[in-house]
């Protein structure tokens, strides 16, 4: 190949390789780096929260005036919801998952105030939660209806019944099994010793942005006042039509209260993940834009250097070459400057990459990004140039010995 | 002769249209891309109170756990700051958090409804500079005496009283009733700097009254409330009684002295505490102005951080994109210009006109630009949503158009300098000799 020739005929117009060679290197670190953050924000926004999303709803009761009793209306509702068909079990709780708003404690193994504490969002349920957010026990028992404390107001929790998240035990307990932790004791709000009589596979809390979204853990008692949220698995298929007369039913059956933020859990989760969802959007945007406009460069200056080349073109075809060897120079060409350009883009691309898990917290890139741009960028010059580089190729030779 | 060099620049458009909306379509594109994220990073890091954002100060106390290295919580516990208001040494200070309750609507037509309400104290509206439509907010009096007065917003009075005067008629909310002292205006800074708890652009309350009476009507408390101590007993009193924050204070101080001042005043009061053995850790007790505070508390979000240093490298891109188009125009020009040389034109009128060519360019591409950067930031409100936040600020102002325009000029004239310098650096010999 004529590597050396085209080397000296780029050289020529040495501003138009360095600018393609810019624009391929700027194109090549936002590329990348935006394709890493977009799949970082979708395996967050793939983690399982532990429930069913898809058949779960909530809903909240308000009630208000003298007339409204708070456990009769939650223990009546309970009922209501549970025997109305298509509804597989309801729960009340303090608490929905991934909705952002919740509650959450610091978690001890021994009594003293020195002591570090783990982190530990809680849900304050009733027996039903389990079999309501579809939670696999991997070790111990349910919480029995007896366990439960229906507390007034702002009474004293008196259960000592939890149910951890296996993440959550794993942090207290490592290297142990499951079926090791049950029995343990657990010190919260100061000092209350409570007992794990149960670990779930999965469960995760309120928060998604939070590190600890994985330490959850359930609570046998409900507090009882004006307001309760209660938490709705339906059957399959079942979950919208179910949301509608839920309402109306709840609605009807007591006028002395309102219901309110009935949503699904699909609904509460594009949410708590819409920064991440529009994030995502924006970057594709940027992504589609960039390799258009430096698409479109690499067209301009490859048109512009054909033309400006037109004659001398012309003069190799009728000095013997062939339409190949033409179009081949110019996807040389552009392979020669493609490279310099990515090699460049590599080291900006890390650069950038090291800045952005310096200063954000962001995980480091995976080795294998760089590379896959640098071979995905140097494909979008050589078609870009392709069209270009096929109209030279076209030239006839008779254009040597014109218009002089 | 600027018309002339326009003409011209407009000719040149038409002779080379392809070449020439590619260009303005970089322009427009970088252009439009930078200033939407610009408009998020200036707007969410802007400053919300700029008349007084240096006279209004948030006030932190470190109480916490000595065991555990925590920065000092944002919201100070009641018994603090029940002693500061007593105290009452600043010039304006107000106590405030958020609450829900029920209203009942005299209307029979309008069901009850849930509303999320602030209680403030009485200098609450004159130190945030809250705009009113109808009457007044309330006196100290009415904080002192318990007065069942509020305050409503705009929408609130809508939906009540149909937008009307409604000083004077009675609320009825959580079996309590009130008297409406006056209604305010829009009212919502982004970042809604005197509450960040609930995150830097959430939503404005809907209805404000006398802070005491949270604790005295028993509201629900909504926001956000932290615990180090459990509390001991049970019951509202056991929690006011209790180590929990809940409550934001701030303070007008007009003068660096009177600022001095009450720095010194909360660490003699951090010191007292420390002594009775309340306060547990090393003294850091924290007074920051509202810039102060949003950098602080890191409102603007990483995102649009990342976004940034994107958008000027997409921008950067379109402008290397312009300088190579440029030079292609102005080059392929070489003979006009050459027979404009041999005719006695001058380099000083060559660059001028070069000038004034890439400005049009630039021009035409800041119009489009700001026209793209209207769609641009209309689809950012759409993929944010107005369910979970404010997002009327996110729209295309005068100003930023006004900025966009003359970053597209600037930037297009910048990008065209080598070009220029090279078409203004034409040998008339060679051109001429090819004509």
């Amino acid at each position: 190949m004529e590597i050396g020739p085209i080397l000296r005929a780029m050289i020529r117009n040495k501003l138009g390789a360095v600018l393609i060679t810019l624009q391929i290197a700027f194109t090549m670190t936002v590329v990348i780096n935006a394709i890493f953050i977009i799949n970082e924000r979708s395996n967050l926004m793939a983690r399982p929260s532990g429930l069913d999303e898809a058949n779960t709803f909530y809903l909240s009761s308000v009630g208000y005036g003298d007339e409204f009793n708070g456990v009769v209306t939650v223990r009546d509702d309970l009922e209501r919801l549970r025997q109305t068909p298509g509804v597989v079990d309801a729960t009340v709780t303090n608490a929905i998952p991934v909705s952002g708003s919740g509650s959450n404690t610091g978690v001890r193994l021994v009594d003293d105030e020195a002591a570090a504490t783990s982190f530990a969002a809680y849900y304050r349920v009733d027996e039903h939660a389990i079999e309501t957010m579809d939670l696999d026990l991997v070790a111990g028992r349910n919480f029995a209806a007896e366990d439960v404390q229906w507390r007034a107001g702002s009474e004293a929790i008196t259960t000592r019944e939890l149910i951890i998240s296996q993440q959550l035990a794993n942090n207290l307990f490592p290297d142990r099994e499951p079926n090791g932790v049950l029995g343990e004791t657990m010190f919260i709000n100061g000092s209350e010793a409570h007992q794990i009589i149960g670990v779930v596979e999965q469960l995760q809390g309120p928060w998604p942005s939070n590190s600890s979204v994985e330490l959850s853990m359930l609570q046998p008692n409900s507090s009882v006042g004006s307001s309760a949220t209660y938490l709705i698995r339906t059957e399959p298929g079942q979950r919208d039509r179910l949301m509608a007369e839920v309402e109306e039913m709840l609605v009807a059956s007591n006028s002395n209260r309102i219901i309110r933020d009935l949503m699904s859990l699909e609904q509460t989760r594009e949410g708590s993940y819409r920064i991440d969802s529009a994030m995502s959007t924006i970057l594709w945007a940027i992504i589609i834009t960039l390799i258009f406009i430096t698409s479109m460069g690499i067209v301009g200056m490859a048109v512009f250097g054909i033309n400006r080349r037109r004659k001398q073109i012309g003069t190799r075809r009728a000095l013997g070459a062939t339409r190949l060897e033409i179009l081949r120079h110019f996807m040389v060409e552009n392979l020669m400057v493609s490279t310099i350009g990515v090699t460049l883009g590599a080291i900006l691309t890390i650069a950038f990459s090291i800045v952005l898990t310096s200063s954000f917290n962001m995980p480091t890139m995976a080795w294998y990004y760089t590379p896959l741009g640098m071979i995905a960028l140097i494909l979008i010059g050589q078609v870009a140039v392709l069209g270009p580089s096929s109209g030279a190729a076209r030239t006839e030779p008779a254009i040597a010995t014109r218009s002089i | 002769m600027l018309f002339y060099y326009l003409r011209l620049s407009a000719l040149s458009y038409k002779r080379n249209p392809i070449l020439s909306s590619l260009m303005v379509l970089a322009v427009a594109i970088g252009i439009s891309a930078y200033m939407v994220i610009y408009t998020l990073n200036y707007v969410m890091g802007g400053n919300p109170i700029p008349q007084k954002s240096e006279q209004l100060f948030h006030v932190q106390l470190d109480i916490g756990n000595p065991n555990q290295s925590f920065d000092p919580p944002r919201q100070l516990t009641y018994l603090d700051s029940m002693a500061l208001m007593r105290d009452g040494r600043a010039s304006r200070q107000t106590m405030s958090s958020k609450f829900v309750g029920i209203i009942e609507p005299e209307n029979p037509e309008l069901r009850p409804f849930r509303s999320v309400g602030r209680g403030a104290s009485a200098d609450f509206f004159a130190m945030f500079d809250v705009p009113f439509l109808y009457g007044s907010s309330w006196n100290e009096d009415a904080d002192t005496n318990l007065q069942q007065v509020v305050v409503l917003s705009r929408e609130l009075n809508e939906r009540l009283y149909g937008g009307g005067d409604s000083t004077g008629e009675i609320l009825n909310m959580e079996g309590n009733t009130f008297q409406v002292l006056g209604v305010i205006d829009e009212w919502n800074p982004v970042p809604k700097y005197y509450d960040v708890n609930n995150g830097p652009f959430d939503t404005g309350e809907e209805i404000y009254l006398p802070w005491n009476l949270i604790p005295s009507l028993e509201l629900s408390r909504a926001g956000n409330t932290s615990c180090h101590k459990p509390v001991v007993g049970v019951g509202w009193q056991a929690f006011l009684n209790s180590e929990c924050v809940w409550i934001q204070y701030w303070v007008e101080l007009e003068t660096p002295e009177a600022e001095a001042d009450y720095a010194n005043f909360i660490n003699n009061y951090g010191a007292e505490q420390k002594q009775l053995g309340r306060f547990e850790k090393p003294l850091n007790n924290n007074i920051l102005d509202v810039e102060e505070w949003l950098i602080e508390q890191e409102v603007l979000p990483d995102e649009t951080k990342i976004l940034s240093a994107l958008a000027a490298m997409l921008l950067a891109v379109c402008l290397l994109n312009t300088i190579g188009l440029l030079l292609s125009k102005f080059l392929s020009k070489s003979p006009e210009i050459g027979v404009r040389q041999a005719l006695g034109a001058h380099k000083g009128s060559l660059f001028i006109q070069h000038v004034i060519e890439a400005g049009f360019i630039g021009l035409i591409g800041g119009l489009f630009g700001a026209v793209l950067a209207g769609f641009g930031l209309e689809g950012v409100k759409v993929l944010l949503g107005e369910d979970l936040m404010q997002t009327d600020w996110i729209q295309l102002d005068l100003n930023l158009i006004a900025i966009t325009m003359l970053m597209a000029i600037m930037s297009t004239i910048v990008a065209g300098l080598y070009p220029i310098w090279r078409a203004c650096n034409v040998n008339p010999a060679i051109h001429l000799k090819t004509q």
